[in-house]
C-alpha cells in the first residue's frame, strides 16, 4: 500500500469531519494524519488527509468524498510536486549537563526551543516527516518525555492554486 | 366474512374538515395556493417549516407526531395544501414516502419526532438510499440546550443516518428553515436521487423568525453532472456501431430519469436486446420483442445468457450490483462496457468501464441515439438474435403446478397481473413473492413496479402501496406480499382504512419465510430452522379476520378454480382496502437461479437443469446436474 495525500476544500460546517472520516472508516482505511484549518476564503476549510490505500480503492473513496454535499473540491498532491510539512513539539529531558548538546541538535535541524525548565527543554520543529523522525532519533538518547505532532499540511508547487470557485 | 360493524368513512377531500379547531385563528389569512413569492413576514419556526413545505410543492406528509415535533404539527393542522397522513409506525411513514415517490416521481415526505420516532425511520431511509429514491424526512429534535445531554427522547439522528442518507442537516437557526427545506428537496430530487433528513430542534420550531420565499440555496459543493461528454457519446456510438452482440443493460436510473421514450428510440435504432433489472421493470415494455426480461440471480435464462455472451454491454442507469453480475470475475467475460450513470462513483466501481459516461440517463440515451443515426450501416444482428431467440424459446419463464395439489403461488401472481393489467401499480415485499411478481406480472409502463431492490427490506410492500395509492389515487394499486413480510407492516392497513386509501393486498401465504426456506432446501439439507410461521398450521394470524379487524375487506382463496373469481371480487371493492389470503403451497421455488457466490454461467434454469451455454449449435441442450453447487 502507498500513502496518498488528499487536499480537500470543504464547507466549514458542523459534522463535516465526521462525514469525511466516516467514508474512510466504513471501508476499513486508516487515516494516517489529518490537518484542518481555515483558507483564504471565509466559510471554507482545507483538510489535508494522508491515507494508506491502493490506487483503485482510493479512486472510489475520492469519488465518494466528492459526493458529499459539503465537499467542494479534492486534489491529490504528489510528494514531488508539492511542499509537504508537519510540525512537532518534543519535550526533552535536559538538565544543565546535557542542555548544550540538545541545543546543538536543535540548531542542526533548524528547530527552535520554545520552552525551557531546569530539567527539560521543549523543541519545536517543522519539516517533512523524514526530517522530523530524524530529529526525534537524535533527541531520543536524552529522553523524550512527550511528543505532539501535527497532521501534514501540503501545498502544490508553482503559481496555481486550488480554489473553491473552480 | 362480513361484519355489521360500521366502517370508517374514507376521507377524500383536503384536510379542511379539521377547520373547526379553536386554537388556530392565527393562520386564517394563509393563501390557498402555493405562493411563488412571499415577502418577509413574521412566523414561528414551525409556521416557517409548513409554509416552506407548501411553497416547495409538498402535497402530502406521512408521519406521527410526538413531543419534540409537536410545534410543527400545530400549523400543519391548518394547512390546506399539505395533507398529513397519520401512520401507525414511522417505518410505515418512510416506506409510504418511498412508494409515493416511486409511483409519482415527486419527492416523498415523512415526519417523525425525536429519539425513537426518528430511529424508526432508519430502515426506510437506508432502503431509499440503496434504491436512490427522493425522500425528505423531517424529524423533531430535543431543544438546542438539551442536545448532547442524553435528554428524554434524544437521539443523534444526523449521526445515525450519516451513511444512509444522501445528506442530512441539523437546523440550529430558525431563520435557516426555508433554505434547509429548499436545499433538502433540491438535493433529494436532483442528480442521483436519495433521502435527505432535516433535524429540527423543538425550540427552533417554537422560536419567532421570519418567513420569506423563495430563498437562495448555498450548496457550493453540490453540482451534479447531467450533460454527458460529447466525446464519450461518440466513442460509445462507435462501439455500438461495431458490436455484433450488444445488450442494453437497463437499470432503475432510466425510470428515475423518465427516459422510457428515449430508450424505446435507442432500442429501435440499435435493434439490440434489452434486459431490465429488478429496479427497471417497466422501463421498457415486456411485450416488446426486444425485451429479454430481467437479468440476475432470478432473471431469465435469455437475459443472463445474453449478458454472459455479449461483446458489448451498454449499461444505462445500472450499477453492476452483485445480484445482477453473480461472481464478478466470470461476469460477461467477453464484453466491452459502456457505462452511463449520473453518479460518477458508480462507474468503474464493480466493473471497469471501457467508455464511462457521466450524465442523466435521458440526455445520454437521447444523444446516443442521435449519434447512432449518423452512422453508415450497422452490423447484422441476425445471428445474435437467432441465438437469443433459441435461449428464449428453450428456457422460457415457467413453473410447475405443485405435485401435492396445493395452489401455485406463481399462478396466483400471474393471474393478478393479467386481471389488474399493465395500468395498475404493483408493490411487493421481499422474498419469493417479490421475484415471482417481477417475473410473472407483465410490466408495460414505468413506475408501475415498486419494490425494495437494494436493501431487500421485508415489510416494504403494504406501506409502499399505501404511498403509491396516495400519489396515484385513480390507479389500482396491488401489494403482492408474503405472509412473513405482511406481518411486519400490516398495521398500516388501519391507516389505509381510516384515511381512505383503498389498496389491494394479495398475501401469498405459504406458511413460511419462503425464500429462506428455499435456500434451506437447496443449501442446508432441507433443515428448516426457524422458517415456519404457523400461518398454515395454526392459522395464526387468520389473515381474513386480521383484515376485518383493520377495517379492510378480507377474502381467502385456496384453490385454483377460485383465483380469478376472488381477484375480480377484490377489484370490485373500491371503498376500502382488501386483503386476500392466498393459501399456497410451501414448496414452490423461484427459478431460474444463480446461487450466491457462483458465476452467471452456472445459472440453473430449474432445479437440476443447467443450460449448456458453451455449445452454440445446440442453442440450449439441457445438462442434468445432480446437485446444485453449494452456497459458500
Amino acid at each position: 500500500m502507498s500513502t496518498h495525500t488528499l487536499s480537500v476544500l470543504v464547507e466549514d460546517k458542523p459534522g463535516v469531519l465526521a462525514r469525511i472520516s466516516g467514508l474512510f472508516s466504513r471501508r476499513g482505511y486508516n487515516i494516517q494524519s489529518l490537518a484542518v484549518g481555515p483558507t483564504e476564503e471565509q466559510g471554507i476549510s482545507r483538510m489535508t488527509i494522508c491515507v494508506s490505500v491502493e490506487e483503485f480503492p482510493l479512486e472510489q473513496v475520492t469519488k465518494q468524498l466528492n459526493k458529499l454535499v459539503n465537499v467542494i473540491k479534492i486534489v491529490e498532491l504528489e510528494p514531488t510536486t508539492s511542499v509537504q510539512r508537519e510540525l512537532v513539539m518534543l519535550k526533552v529531558r535536559a538538565d544543565a549537563t546535557v542542555r548544550s548538546q540538545v541545543l546543538e541538535v536543535t540548531q542542526m535541524f533548524r528547530a527552535k526551543v520554545v520552552d525551557v525548565a531546569p530539567d527539560a527543554v521543549t523543541v519545536e520543529a517543522t519539516g517533512t516527516a523524514d526530517k522530523l523522525s530524524a530529529l526525534r532519533r537524535m533527541l531520543e538518547p536524552y529522553g523524550i518525555r512527550e511528543i505532539v505532532q501535527s497532521g501534514m499540511v501540503a501545498l502544490a508547487r508553482g503559481p496555481r492554486a486550488i480554489a473553491a470557485n473552480r | 366474512m362480513t361484519t355489521a360493524r360500521p366502517r370508517p368513512a374514507p376521507r377524500t377531500g383536503a384536510p379542511s374538515e379539521q377547520q373547526d379547531s379553536a386554537s388556530q385563528a392565527a393562520a386564517s389569512a394563509r393563501p390557498a395556493t402555493r405562493p411563488a413569492r412571499v415577502d418577509p413576514t413574521p412566523a414561528t419556526g414551525a409556521q416557517s417549516l409548513v409554509r416552506s413545505l407548501e411553497a416547495v410543492g409538498c402535497e402530502v406528509v406521512f408521519g406521527i407526531p410526538g413531543g419534540a415535533v409537536l410545534p410543527a404539527y400545530d400549523p400543519l393542522y391548518d394547512s390546506t395544501l399539505v395533507r398529513h397522513i397519520l401512520v401507525r409506525h414511522e417505518q410505515g411513514a418512510g416506506h409510504a414516502a418511498t412508494g409515493y415517490a416511486q409511483a409519482t416521481g415527486r419527492v416523498g415526505v415523512c415526519m417523525a419526532t425525536s429519539g425513537p420516532g426518528a430511529t424508526n425511520l432508519v430502515t426506510p431511509l437506508a432502503d431509499a438510499m440503496l434504491d436512490s429514491v427522493p425522500v425528505v424526512a423531517i424529524t423533531g429534535q430535543v431543544g438546542r440546550k438539551l442536545i448532547g445531554t442524553d435528554a428524554f427522547q434524544e437521539a443523534d439522528i444526523c449521526g445515525i443516518t450519516l451513511p444512509i442518507t444522501k445528506h442530512n442537516m441539523l437546523v440550529t437557526d430558525p431563520a435557516d428553515i426555508p433554505r434547509a427545506i429548499t436545499e433538502a428537496f433540491h438535493i433529494a430530487s436532483t442528480g442521483r436521487p436519495g433521502p435527505v433528513l432535516v433535524d429540527l430542534p423543538k425550540d427552533v420550531l417554537q422560536a419567532q423568525t421570519t418567513f420569506s420565499w423563495p430563498v437562495d440555496m448555498a450548496l457550493p459543493g453540490y453540482r451534479p453532472t447531467t450533460k454527458p461528454h460529447g466525446k464519450q457519446i461518440r466513442e460509445a456510438a462507435r462501439l455500438i456501431a461495431e458490436s455484433q452482440r450488444p445488450v442494453l443493460y437497463v437499470g432503475g436510473g432510466v425510470i428515475k430519469a423518465e427516459a422510457s421514450a428515449e430508450l424505446m428510440e435507442l432500442a429501435r435504432e440499435t435493434g439490440a436486446p434489452v434486459v431490465t433489472t429488478l429496479m427497471a421493470r417497466g422501463a421498457f415494455p415486456d411485450s416488446h420483442p426486444q425485451n429479454l426480461g430481467m437479468p440476475g440471480m432470478h432473471g431469465t435464462v435469455a437475459a443472463v445468457a445474453a449478458m454472459q455472451k455479449a461483446d458489448l454491454l451498454i449499461a444505462l442507469g445500472a450499477r453492476f450490483d452483485d445480484r445482477v453480475t453473480g461472481d464478478l470475475s466470470t461476469f460477461a467475460p467477453g464484453a466491452k462496457i459502456v457505462h452511463a450513470d449520473i453518479d460518477p462513483a458508480e462507474i468503474g466501481k464493480n466493473r471497469v468501464a471501457d467508455v464511462p459516461i457521466v450524465g442523466d440517463a435521458r440526455e445520454v440515451i437521447g444523444e446516443l441515439t442521435a449519434a447512432l443515426r449518423g452512422r453508415d450501416g450497422s452490423p447484422d444482428l441476425t445471428a445474435w438474435w437467432n441465438q437469443l431467440n433459441s435461449w428464449r424459446e428453450t428456457f422460457p419463464l415457467g413453473y410447475d403446478e405443485p405435485a401435492d395439489g396445493t395452489l401455485s403461488p406463481e399462478y396466483v401472481i400471474e393471474r393478478i397481473g393479467a386481471i389488474a393489467g399493465p395500468e395498475a401499480i404493483y408493490a411487493a415485499g421481499v422474498g419469493q413473492h417479490q421475484m415471482w411478481a417481477a417475473q410473472f406480472v407483465r410490466y408495460e409502463n414505468p413506475r408501475t413496479w415498486l419494490n425494495s431492490g437494494g436493501a431487500g427490506t421485508m415489510g416494504y410492500g403494504v406501506p409502499a402501496a399505501m404511498g403509491a395509492k396516495v400519489g396515484q389515487p385513480d390507479t389500482t394499486v396491488w401489494c403482492i406480499d408474503g405472509d412473513g413480510c405482511f406481518q411486519m407492516t400490516n398495521q398500516e392497513l388501519a391507516t389505509c382504512a381510516i384515511e381512505g386509501i383503498p389498496i389491494k393486498v394479495a398475501v401469498i401465504n405459504n406458511g413460511n419465510l419462503g425464500m429462506v426456506r428455499q435456500w434451506q432446501t437447496l443449501f442446508y439439507g432441507e433443515r428448516y430452522s426457524n422458517t415456519e410461521l404457523g400461518t398454515h398450521k395454526h392459522r395464526v394470524p387468520d389473515f381474513v379476520m386480521l383484515a376485518e379487524a383493520l377495517g379492510c375487506e378480507g377474502l381467502r382463496c385456496e384453490s385454483k378454480d377460485d383465483v380469478d373469481r376472488v381477484i375480480h371480487e377484490a377489484m370490485a371493492v373500491t371503498d376500502r382496502p382488501v386483503v386476500i389470503d392466498f393459501t399456497v403451497g410451501a414448496d414452490a421455488q423461484v427459478w431460474p437461479m444463480v446461487a450466491a457466490g457462483t458465476g452467471n454461467d452456472q445459472i440453473m434454469a430449474a432445479r437440476d437443469i443447467r443450460p449448456l451455454f458453451d455449445d452454440p449449435e445446440s442453442g440450449g441442450a439441457d445438462e442434468v446436474v445432480t446437485d446444485i453447487e453449494r452456497e459458500q
